[in-house]
């Protein structure tokens, strides 16, 4: 097994390299937090049939910029009657938990933050740890729209953990291992050795394809509802709870929450493409294959899954609450069920 | 019995604290300044007050002070969205009763403004509804659409959205050269968008989980309530006074009035509202496209203006088809040139007042749906 | 359980028609309109603005003949007109078209912050001095620059005018109580 670790390759196992690599995702962050801003601004203008923000620079490009600098310049209010320690942990909280994500996400075959051979148990742990920012935001606000929506919040994050945790175990099944490099290795080759085509192997997986199919199906929703997104962006249903456990922060703790979701979306959307649709793989064999031309399929792989949530957003109303948990433990668990027993006994067969 | 009696303390003790949530008048989705005293058993709603006022700009005693047609601009600002519409019961009443005849071109262009008001207003219902419901788009959809009502609108008229465009006897001007093909053109585009629309948002099963059997509103209590409009309809009842008393020359026109008939759910729920406006806006496009085919191109529109206007002695109340209810003016005129009062019969204000009843037992995020499928206008509500 | 199956489905695929429909949006035309750099005034497809759109009222002074019509139709008032009688042999300059004044016009005072922009002062006006114009860019940072006085704006009468004839309408009323008086 090669070294996973490009840094440490090249200037050996000290602190510099370890600064290094903790903190290259959060430049990756910052610059997909931008483009994924001025995306989801352009993109919902252009579904519905507007310009979106066209003044700051050529066809508005520097928008976020200029957003990021808005959200630094507000005023930092703390409501009297909140619980202050509280409130002002909760954005980093939230943060955080987004952040450590990223320790295990491995952009391409020689860089991995921590190359930890727990890599997909990790991410489902540190997954939910934002519930607690959540929950705490929206307690520590002291504000009646704050509180239903931190309560709502957990909820449904902790439902639709459950569905999520089935397909990542039956991924777990099918590749033998928790190492995410593990499994990307496994789908390497052409796209008909990804996960969501059933993983490689001979022709017995043509019967199962629907099974990985209707898995991916459900993760992808599974993580729509763990993002807050629409349909699931009920915690945040601006309709009804104003603006949900985020009510009552502005300036740069409103900007936390705000990272800390789109760095969630992004989390998700990696997890989607390392689990079914090969990670930092090729889809066409060795065409373009090789370590830097990973970063650039797993990071494009990704962005299809950013741009997915962003589209869904702009096409869908909100479900209800109740609806919501109908969907989690009625629909998503017991398919998720069903093709957990058909894909392990594919791995049976095979 | 006894036994159940001892139950019933039992439970009344473990009642958890009922939530007081002041819902506006600063909340997003209260259509405009409406107050709503919400008392919450966890996430249901048991009980509702609305609290209007904040709006409120003494239209009536206003009234009282001003010449005839100076009121028209007051009466574009009730229903904001729905200018046209709001006057042609006000100038039929003033008419009646100095018995004036205006002319044929005249009704014609009345009637075709009003179904195009009426589908610009059921386009805002449907499209801030959809906004209640999350979903963004069809808002933008729908708002684009209507703009090019608004500027036909302005073309005859002058004004985007408060028109003062039907006067007593006539109107302020007669219509552009294009009006013909401007509208033609509108409503083969008002259809496209429709089309969309109803796949995109009414069909959508999150859609139809949100609106389908929340917020009934049975027929008898519509009725004791004294609700119209699509609201009254969509319980199944179909009364619409174009038909039942046909004003206007709404006698010469062949449309049907959409019911609510709980394809989705029962009978009288927010998605039968929704569709039910949905409906009215195609049965409008059929009566623009009657009108005009048989629409009288010569005549002048200001013959019967009167220089000013004195009415006789009496009272009147004069009503007519809003695309939120039925619309009164009781005018109590003493022979000036000042009326001596108007009251205004405002479809969202009775309208609003059953909100209470279709709304105890569903939950919070149901009321936002039932308020937004009631369609008010603040403006209308508060006069 | 059947119903159970055709939920789920259509919960799918209406989701799937709906990211049809706005797929297909997002490659069309955009109508937005960049207003300052497009103006509606110009040329902006459907939002190209009639030359019948009510926005600015404008006063030709050399038109009005001080009726005060358009003040006593104006639902809002915000229209004040000041006007000093002339003294025979002393009539202002007749009307740009024609007609005659015996009316100074000292003051016409719009309050642009009241107007409701109802058309009805056009209507009332016998003369055609006061209309409804397609400017509507004339925001300002003073509520109080926003009353204009188109006697001052048009210059049709200097402060001295204005003085001078006030002056000579209270000699003629002077003149006219002293004749009263005298007889006696």
């Amino acid at each position: 097994m090669e070294e996973a670790n490009f840094v440490f390759n090249m200037i050996g196992e000290n602190w510099i390299a370890f600064a290094i690599i903790s903190l290259l995702p959060m430049i990756f962050l910052l610059a997909y937090a931008l483009i994924a801003i001025l995306g989801e601004l352009k993109i919902s203008a252009f579904i519905q049939e507007r310009l979106g923000p066209m003044r700051t620079g050529p066809w508005g490009i520097i928008q976020p910029v200029a957003e990021v600098v808005k959200l630094l310049q507000k005023e930092d209010i703390t409501p009297d009657s909140a619980n202050k320690p509280l409130f002002n942990l909760a954005p980093f909280i939230m943060f955080a938990a987004s952040y450590a994500g990223f320790a295990v996400i491995p952009f391409s075959s020689y860089f991995v933050p921590s190359g930890i051979n727990l890599g997909l148990f990790f991410l489902l742990a540190v997954g939910s740890l934002g519930i607690i920012g959540l929950l705490m935001g929206g307690w520590a606000s002291n504000n009646k729209y704050s509180l239903l929506g931190g309560l709502r919040a957990v909820a449904q994050i902790v439902s639709y953990e459950i569905p999520a945790a089935m397909v990542i175990l039956t991924i777990a099944v099918m590749a033998g291992s928790l190492d995410l490099q593990e499994i990307i290795r496994q789908q390497s080759g052409w796209f008909w050795n990804w996960f969501v085509f059933g993983g490689s192997g001979g022709w017995i997986k043509i019967i199962f394809l629907p099974f990985s199919f209707i898995m991916c199906i459900i993760y992808i929703i599974a993580s729509l509802a763990e993002t807050n997104r629409t349909p699931f962006d009920i915690p945040e249903g601006e309709s009804e709870l104003v603006a949900g456990y985020h009510t009552e922060y502005s300036g740069m703790k409103f900007a936390m929450f705000f990272f800390a979701e789109y760095a969630n979306m992004f989390i998700v959307s990696a997890i989607i493409t390392i689990i079914f649709f090969g990670g930092w793989n090729s889809p066409f064999g060795d065409f373009m294959g090789g370590p830097i031309w990973g970063v650039f399929w797993f990071v494009s792989k990704a962005f299809v899954f950013v741009f997915l949530q962003i589209w869904l957003r702009w096409t869908l109303p909100r479900l209800r609450v109740d609806q919501l948990m109908y969907v989690s433990w009625k629909v998503l668990l017991p398919f998720s069920f069903v093709c957990f027993l058909a894909l392990s006994l594919l791995v049976m067969l095979k | 019995m006894s036994e159940k009696k001892y139950i019933d303390i039992e439970f009344s003790q473990l009642d958890s604290e009922r939530m007081r949530l002041f819902m506006g008048p600063q909340h997003p989705s209260t259509h405009g300044v409406l107050q709503l005293e919400v008392e919450l058993d966890g996430e249901i709603v048991t009980d509702l007050i609305p609290h209007i006022g904040y709006l409120h700009r003494c239209f009536e005693k206003h009234a009282e002070n001003m010449t005839y047609p100076q009121i028209i601009p007051y009466i574009d600002r009730l229903d904001y969205i729905s200018s046209m519409n709001n006057e042609l019961p006000y100038v039929m009443g003033l008419e009646k009763m100095l018995d004036i005849q205006v002319s044929e071109k005249v009704e014609y262009i009345r009637v075709i403004f009003s179904e195009l008001n009426r589908i610009a207003n059921h386009q805002i219902a449907i499209a801030t509804f959809g906004l209640d419901s999350g979903a963004f788009t069809p808002f933008l959809y729908y708002f684009r659409d209507r703009e090019m009502i608004l500027t036909i609108f302005e073309k005859a008229s002058g004004g985007r959205l408060l028109y003062n465009y039907f006067w007593v006897g006539g109107l302020a001007a007669d219509v552009h050269p294009t009006f013909k093909e401007d509208i033609t053109e509108a409503i083969r585009i008002i259809r496209d968008t429709n089309a969309e629309i109803l796949n995109l948002l009414l069909k959508n099963k999150i859609f139809i989980d949100r609106t389908a059997n929340v917020g009934i509103l049975p027929a008898d209590i519509a009725i004791s309530y004294g609700v119209t409009g699509p609201i009254l309809r969509a319980s199944g009842i179909p009364l619409d006074l174009r038909k039942a008393e046909p004003y206007s020359i709404y006698e010469r026109f062949d449309f049907d009035i959409p019911v609510g008939n709980g394809e989705v759910g029962t009978v009288g729920d927010c998605w039968d509202r929704n569709i039910v406006r949905f409906r009215e806006m195609e049965e409008s496009c059929k009566i623009i496209e009657q009108a005009l085919k048989t629409f009288p191109s010569q005549g002048d529109v200001r013959e019967n203006v009167p220089k000013r206007i004195r009415l006789p002695k009496g009272e009147i109340y004069c009503k007519a088809e809003n695309p939120k209810g039925e619309l009164g003016f009781y005018i109590i005129s003493d022979g000036k040139d000042k009326p001596e009062r108007v009251k205004v019969r405002a479809p969202s204000f009775v309208n609003l007042s059953a909100l209470p009843e279709m709304s105890r037992g569903y939950m919070f995020a149901d009321l936002v749906m039932i308020l937004g499928s009631v369609d008010i206008v603040l403006g209308e509500v508060d006069r | 359980m059947k119903d159970y199956f055709k939920n789920v489905w259509l919960g799918v695929w209406t989701a799937l028609i709906g990211m049809r429909i706005t797929i297909d949006h997002l490659f069309r035309k955009n109508v937005t309109v960049q207003y300052p750099n497009v103006h509606p005034k110009d040329k902006a497809g459907w939002m190209d603005m009639p030359s019948n759109a009510r926005n600015r009222l404008y006063v030709d002074m050399d038109e009005c003949n001080g009726c005060n019509s358009c003040a006593r139709a104006c639902p809002v008032n915000c229209i004040s007109i000041e006007t000093v009688r002339s003294v025979p042999g002393d009539a202002p300059p007749p009307l740009a078209s024609g007609g005659k004044r015996n009316l100074w016009v000292s003051q016409f005072e719009i309050d642009f912050t009241k107007c409701c922009f109802c058309s009805l002062c056009t209507e009332a006006c016998p003369t055609g001095a006061i209309v409804m114009t397609t400017e509507f860019e004339y925001s300002s940072y003073n509520r109080y620059d926003l009353v204009y006085n188109f006697v001052k704006l048009q210059n049709s009468m200097s402060d001295e005018k204005i003085a001078e004839v006030k002056e000579k309408w209270a000699e003629h009323q002077k003149e006219k109580k002293k004749e009263a008086v005298e007889p006696k």
